[in-house]
Formats: C-alpha cells, sequence, structure tokens
C-alpha cells in the first residue's frame, strides 16, 4: 500500500521546516452523489500528531473543511538528522503515519 | 473582339489573384508571434514564457514558486507512475505503445501522423493504446488519463517541443486550429487571442490573462479551481463555456487542431508538465 503522507524537512539556522502533503478525500459529508441523490458520507482526518526524536511538535485537530489532499507545513527548533514520525486518524478510524529524518 | 475579351479575361483572373489573401506559411506566423511576445513583455526571457503569468507578474510568482516547492501535482504524476506500469489484461503496458517505452515523449505531441492523415494528441494516443490492447477508453478531461499524462509530462520535463508540419493535411490542420484561435465565439463573442495574445497581461476582472507564447507545455495542470489535475482540452472546454460558447467535442477535431496549432506556437520552449497553476 503506497504511503498517503509525504514529508520534506529541512533545517537551516536551528529551524527546521516540515512540510507534509497527504493524500485523503477530506469529504465533509455534505457532498451527495450527482447520480444517486445519496450523501457521500463524511471521510476526513481529524488528527495529525508529528513527532522529533520521540518528542510531539504538533498534534491537528481537523475538521471537514480541510481541503482534499492537504498540504501542511511548520516550523520547529531542530536540527539535522531529527527523525520524524509523522501519522494520523480519521473519522472513519482508518491511520497512516511514516518516518523521515529532517535534512 | 477576341483581344478586348482576353484583356478582360486576363485582368479578370489577375484581379482574382490579387484578391486572394496570401496565406502566410506556419514558419512566419511563428515569427511574428513570438515578436509579438518579446516585445510585448521584454523582460520576460524567452524560456520563461512556459511559466504563464508566473512569468509576467512578480508577486504571484513568488506565491507559485512556494507551491512548486511541495507541488499538488506530485500525487498525480504518483498515481500516474503506477498507471503507466500497470499490464493490461493481456500482458502488455503503455510502454509497448509508445516510443522510448513513453519516457521522454511528451514534446512529439501533438503530432500529423502521417497513416491515419490526423493529428494525434497523448491523450488521443494513450487511449489509442487501451483500445488497441483491448481495454476501455478512459474519460478525456480528468482521472485517470490526466494522471497518466502528469507522469509522461514529467518524464519529459526538460526536452523541447519540436512540433513538425510534414505536408499539405497537415498544414490544413495547421490552418483550421490557427482559425479557430483568432475566430470569436460565444455569447461574449471573444478569440482565443483576445485574451491571450491582444489583452494578455491585462487582467480579466481578477484574473491576469496568460500569454498564449508558451501557454501548452506545463499541461496537464493542477488547477486550485479544479481541485485537481485537467488535461489542455478540459481547459479548451472551460474557456469555450467562459465566453459562453457551446464547447466541442474532447480530443475532437476543432480541438485537436487548436492544440496542434497552439503547440506549434510554442516549439522550441521546454516541456515543464504537470503544472500548477491557480
Amino acid at each position: 500500500m503506497e504511503n498517503s503522507i509525504k514529508v520534506r524537512a529541512r533545517e537551516s539556522d536551528g529551524v527546521v521546516t516540515f512540510k507534509a502533503l497527504i493524500s485523503h478525500p477530506m469529504e465533509t459529508g455534505l457532498r451527495k452523489n450527482k447520480k444517486t441523490g445519496e450523501p457521500i458520507p463524511a471521510h476526513f482526518i481529524q488528527e495529525v500528531d508529528v513527532d522529533s526524536n520521540g518528542k510531539r511538535q504538533l498534534t491537528a485537530y481537523w475538521g471537514g473543511s480541510i481541503s482534499k489532499n492537504p498540504y501542511l507545513s511548520f516550523k520547529y527548533a531542530g536540527k539535522k538528522g531529527d527523525k520524524l514520525t509523522v501519522s494520523w486518524t480519521d473519522n472513519q478510524g482508518e491511520k497512516d503515519s511514516i518516518e523521515a529524518s529532517v535534512k | 473582339m477576341k483581344t478586348i475579351i482576353a484583356t478582360i479575361t486576363a485582368t479578370f483572373l489577375m484581379s482574382l489573384m490579387g484578391s486572394q489573401v496570401v496565406l502566410a506559411s506556419p514558419k512566419e506566423d511563428l515569427k511574428s508571434f513570438r515578436a509579438y511576445f518579446k516585445s510585448k513583455f521584454p523582460d520576460t526571457p524567452f524560456d520563461d514564457f512556459i511559466n504563464g503569468v508566473y512569468a509576467i507578474d512578480p508577486p504571484s510568482r513568488e506565491q507559485w514558486e512556494a507551491i512548486e516547492e511541495f507541488p499538488p501535482y506530485e500525487i498525480n504524476i504518483d498515481n500516474g507512475e503506477g498507471l503507466f506500469n500497470k499490464p493490461f489484461k493481456n500482458g502488455k503496458t503503455y510502454a509497448d505503445c509508445f516510443d522510448n517505452g513513453g519516457e521522454n515523449v511528451r514534446q512529439n505531441y501533438p503530432h500529423f501522423d502521417e497513416a491515419s492523415s490526423q493529428v494525434v494528441t497523448l491523450e488521443m494516443a494513450i487511449n489509442e493504446c487501451r483500445i488497441k490492447n483491448g481495454e476501455a477508453p478512459l474519460g478525456l478531461g480528468k482521472g485517470d488519463i490526466a494522471d497518466i499524462s502528469a507522469y509522461m509530462a514529467f518524464t519529459s520535463r526538460g526536452s523541447r517541443f519540436d512540433v513538425g508540419i510534414p505536408n499539405k493535411d497537415a498544414e490544413d490542420w495547421y490552418e483550421k486550429g490557427k482559425h479557430f484561435f483568432y475566430a470569436k465565439r460565444g455569447q461574449l463573442n471573444m478569440a482565443c487571442a483576445d485574451c491571450h495574445v491582444y489583452y494578455s497581461g491585462s487582467y480579466a476582472r481578477a484574473e491576469l490573462l496568460s500569454p498564449a507564447l508558451g501557454q501548452p507545455t506545463h499541461f496537464p495542470v493542477y488547477r486550485s479551481k479544479w481541485g485537481g489535475l485537467g488535461t489542455l482540452q478540459r481547459r479548451y472546454e472551460g474557456c469555450n463555456k467562459q465566453v459562453r460558447a457551446r464547447p466541442f467535442k474532447l480530443q475532437g477535431e476543432e480541438y485537436r487542431a487548436l492544440e496542434y496549432f497552439h503547440t506549434y506556437m510554442s516549439n522550441g520552449l521546454e516541456v515543464n508538465g504537470p503544472g500548477a497553476r491557480k
């Protein structure tokens, strides 16, 4: 299974710029199937966690208003080689995670 | 009497020839096309026109460059790569249909196929490959075909377009496309050229109009407006609807002729697809 998270993290002057692109439909639950008229069930990421060397750097609580295939970016104090763990869980109980290092 | 008739006929014929519009050759068209944009945007290097509005507007360029650091179409390229490499039910793959295994070929489309005497675009070739191998053709504006096209464009980045016009039939397709580009249409009575030649660099409501030079090189494109990837002809369809003209069939003769002319005008420029636009 292809991982749904792509991560790029670069450090410069003690600041790591973290960028991630997550593949996820992020359905609000309000859209309707054009053919059947049935609402498409809500399916969106509820929590994203980013850890660096085991220490939590960011927890994001998301809802249906976040776009499809969300892009997340933030900065934190860190250094090259930091081991990043990025994971998400969604409202349908699905989850995914990936590990990466800071360049 | 005979001489008079002869003279009158001769003069009549001469005037007919004189009043006939001399069709400039495609090469001359290309020269004047490039010269027009060079004088309109003197600070933009020729190679930069592939970046569309971002080549002529510094503030939006900054934002676009930030997006390009981690572009939204990356997901589509990965998906396209998977689709491209997946074998058909009969065991063959797309690589069997294309030159060089389908890698680094984007710059060869569209081209005039002498065997079938028509212009072939990349999306058309993808579907022809599918049909030849017993698979159903894909929808033409978005979805899988755009992803496959994106992957093929990505492997061709840096190669320069060199659309050829090998014979008279090809030139007829070119002329059809050229006519389409300059002809007014729709309730708003506008031509492609109106926005993208004469008013390029100006604003239509809140949007900056991109120059036609270098326009097709970055397709298929991830448009923020679409929230996804789409093909060049999907954009043609949208543009026609925007001037309230009834759009033509995707991959029909009109849009293929237009794409032929449109891409010819970007000869010498690099493939930079897939692209990200507003």
